[in-house]
């Protein structure tokens, strides 16, 4: 009898440990960014950094669905980020009785439709021909924003000026408040995109990425799941527009969504590690934080002789490198650095 | 009237097809990589741009046409050993996706690269080719657009000799036929590699000389590759043949509708429409006009 009980102890006390092992890192994470950023971090932090960081980060999620998991290059992530943006601020002017949360989740819808339009040539084109219909999404969609002055309340230039965050009766309107209400958005989508991998329509993604063929024979329903993730993915990408537009800049024009918005996506998720949640969030905080390091250490450096010209220049050809070094000797990215400290440290910190 | 109108249709339909002849040579850089080693090559475009902001500084230098041309030449060459070297060949047997994906991110190396090193002010290039119009019976041409485009002309057929009469070209095919049985009957693939890059460049260099003296030698030459890519498309990526018959319906088309359909949307619609164009047809074709058609083994 007591060996039994001392057994059922030690199996209690097993799962105990793994799952607090298991939970301590997120849970960290989450306090950290509840509780601790908020009373550290100024105003300039959160603005420039925190907030670019969250909307990219989610942007990142989204794409990584579609080309890291699923295996699907595109070229148009800027254009699904506008219709997202576009889409939630008409919600928001034209019908005012409509929840602001809602109005992301429709601005989110409308760039799901989109991503399913051009997504469609997906059912019958692989590779780089697909690569191109959504570089075609990119054009359209931006000349679209440019020319129709109706999507932006009849602004000559397509320019919109989003209007005060607002959810359940509150106004985000402090920096520190939109931070609260772009993590938590962030979170929740990154949280379901998480779960969504472990479900058997995101095992069907990773079968259709490692071989459409073969995924065929075995019974995945290869279209369905290309639209899918289509779907899915421009919708995350969507939402995270809004919250660009929404919390970020607020005052957006179509040309801040452009190709350069789309490849700095594809560099985050590359450089973070294709198909990975947590390397999206990896990978957009460096690319966030490396120009202003950059630009740092150079003025650190070289003092002021180089003018922002230059600087900029440097930070392309730097970005590049790093572009090619993580394709070469590091494919998985930020996320498998991360995997490989991660147990040295937990050791670390558990051995005491 | 009605006979004014037929003249200007044609004005503009040649005036089209002569510009779809130098589309067609920005896509030809990118179809000979793509045959050879399956790569995407993205940095094509900012090949065009070194190579013309290179040549423009050279000649500002007072150096005459052939020897900036040659040095040019040279450097282009450089680069793309460089490329094979330290990009490609790190990368042998990575997948396709990968792989575009390096070659933009060289893409912003060498675009950075050369207006780090050249600057970025807009450069006038002047080729010595008169730009007055002359005229075929009723309709009036650019003397500049058949100049360039026999110029493109000449090369994209020197390439095809190239490809199916020399021994060399006869390498180049079997590479892109099936690197492993070429790698097996004792053809060195990375000196071929490195061979179809500098290709690549030299074409990079005509097309760079031709649109830096349409457009100016600056930054939005390396954007050419987003009118290649529906080129691409339309003719199969693999195929010298379907760059040059995408070049002339791209061209064509994107002209005609800029001009008799792009006021009824307020223009601007050249950005996007060459890509419908292409799709449209995609979807009825979709490995272009000329693609293989790959059969798949698991």
């Amino acid at each position: 009898m007591t060996s039994l009980s001392t057994v059922r102890q030690q199996v209690l006390a097993g799962i105990d440990s793994h799952l607090v092992r298991r939970l301590a890192g997120p849970l960290l994470i989450l306090l950290a960014a509840y509780g601790i950023v908020p009373l550290v971090a100024d105003q300039y932090v959160i603005e420039s950094l925190l907030l670019p960081f969250l909307s990219l980060s989610l942007a990142a999620v989204g794409l990584n669905l579609l080309t890291g998991s699923a295996g699907q290059l595109s070229l148009g992530t800027a254009a699904f980020m506008a219709v997202g943006a576009y889409g939630a601020y008409n919600v928001v002017l034209r019908l005012p009785w409509v929840p602001m949360l809602l109005a992301f989740v429709l601005g989110g819808i409308a760039a799901a439709a989109i991503g399913i339009v051009f997504g469609l040539p997906s059912l019958r084109l692989r590779g780089f021909y697909l690569a191109v219909s959504t570089l075609a999404a990119q054009f359209f969609v931006q000349w679209v924003f440019t020319k129709f002055s109706w999507f932006s309340n009849d602004n000559t230039s397509g320019v919109i000026t989003a209007p005060q965050l607002r959810a359940f009766g509150l106004v985000f309107s402090e920096p520190t408040a939109r931070y609260l209400f772009c993590l938590t958005v962030v979170m929740l989508l990154g949280l379901a995109a998480e779960r969504l991998l472990a479900t058997t329509t995101g095992k069907h993604f990773i079968a259709i990425r490692d071989n459409e063929l073969a995924a065929r024979i075995i019974g995945v329903p290869v279209l369905k799941t290309k639209i899918t993730a289509f779907a899915l993915s421009s919708f995350i990408i969507g939402v995270a527009g809004a919250l660009w537009a929404f919390a970020y800049i607020r005052t957006v024009e179509p040309h801040g969504f452009n190709l350069d918005r789309s490849f700095q996506i594809l560099f985050i998720i590359i450089i973070g590690g294709l198909g990975s949640i947590r390397g999206s969030f990896l990978g957009a905080a460096f690319i966030v934080v490396l120009p202003l390091v950059l630009s740092r250490l150079g003025s650190a450096i070289f003092g002021g002789i180089f003018d922002s010209g230059v600087v900029e220049m440097c930070q392309r050809m730097i970005i590049g490198v790093l572009i090619i070094l993580f394709l070469i000797l590091e494919p998985d990215g930020l996320a498998a650095v991360g995997r490989r400290l991660g147990p040295t440290l937990r050791r670390l910190l558990w051995r005491q | 009237m009605m006979a004014d109108q037929i003249q200007f249709f044609f004005e503009v339909l040649i005036g089209g097809l002569l510009s779809g002849v130098m589309y067609s040579l920005v896509a030809l850089g990118f179809v000979l990589i793509y045959k050879t080693s399956g790569v995407l090559n993205f940095a094509q475009g900012s090949m065009v741009l070194f190579a013309a902001l290179t040549f423009v500084q050279l000649r500002e230098k007072g150096l005459p046409f052939a020897v900036a041309f040659l040095i040019t030449l040279i450097l282009m060459a450089v680069l793309g050993i460089t490329v094979e070297r330290t990009v490609m060949r790190p990368l042998l047997n990575r997948s396709p996706i990968v792989l575009f994906l390096a070659t933009l991110g060289l893409s912003y190396i060498i675009e950075a690269g050369a207006q780090l090193i050249w600057g970025t002010q807009v450069h006038a290039l002047d080729l010595g080719i008169s730009d007055t119009p002359i005229q075929v019976g009723p309709v009036s041409i650019s003397q500049f657009d058949i100049s360039a485009a026999l110029i493109s002309g000449t090369l994209v057929a020197a390439l095809v000799f190239f490809f199916q009469r020399t021994r060399t070209g006869l390498t180049f095919r079997a590479v892109a036929d099936d690197p492993f049985a070429a790698l097996a009957v004792g053809l060195r693939l990375s000196r071929i590699w490195a061979l179809v890059w500098i290709t690549a460049g030299l074409i990079a260099l005509v097309a760079g000389l031709l649109w830096g003296a349409r457009l100016g030698v600056q930054f939005s030459l390396s954007l050419i590759v987003l009118k290649a890519f529906p080129v691409l498309v339309l003719g199969g990526f693999d195929s010298i043949l379907g760059t040059i018959v995408g070049g002339l319906i791209i061209g064509a088309t994107e002209k005609l509708a800029e001009v008799f359909v792009g006021p009824l949307f307020g223009g601007g619609i050249e950005t996007w429409f060459a890509y419908v164009v292409a799709l449209v047809f995609l979807l009825i074709r979709p490995t272009g006009l000329f693609g293989q058609k790959v059969v798949e083994r698991v």
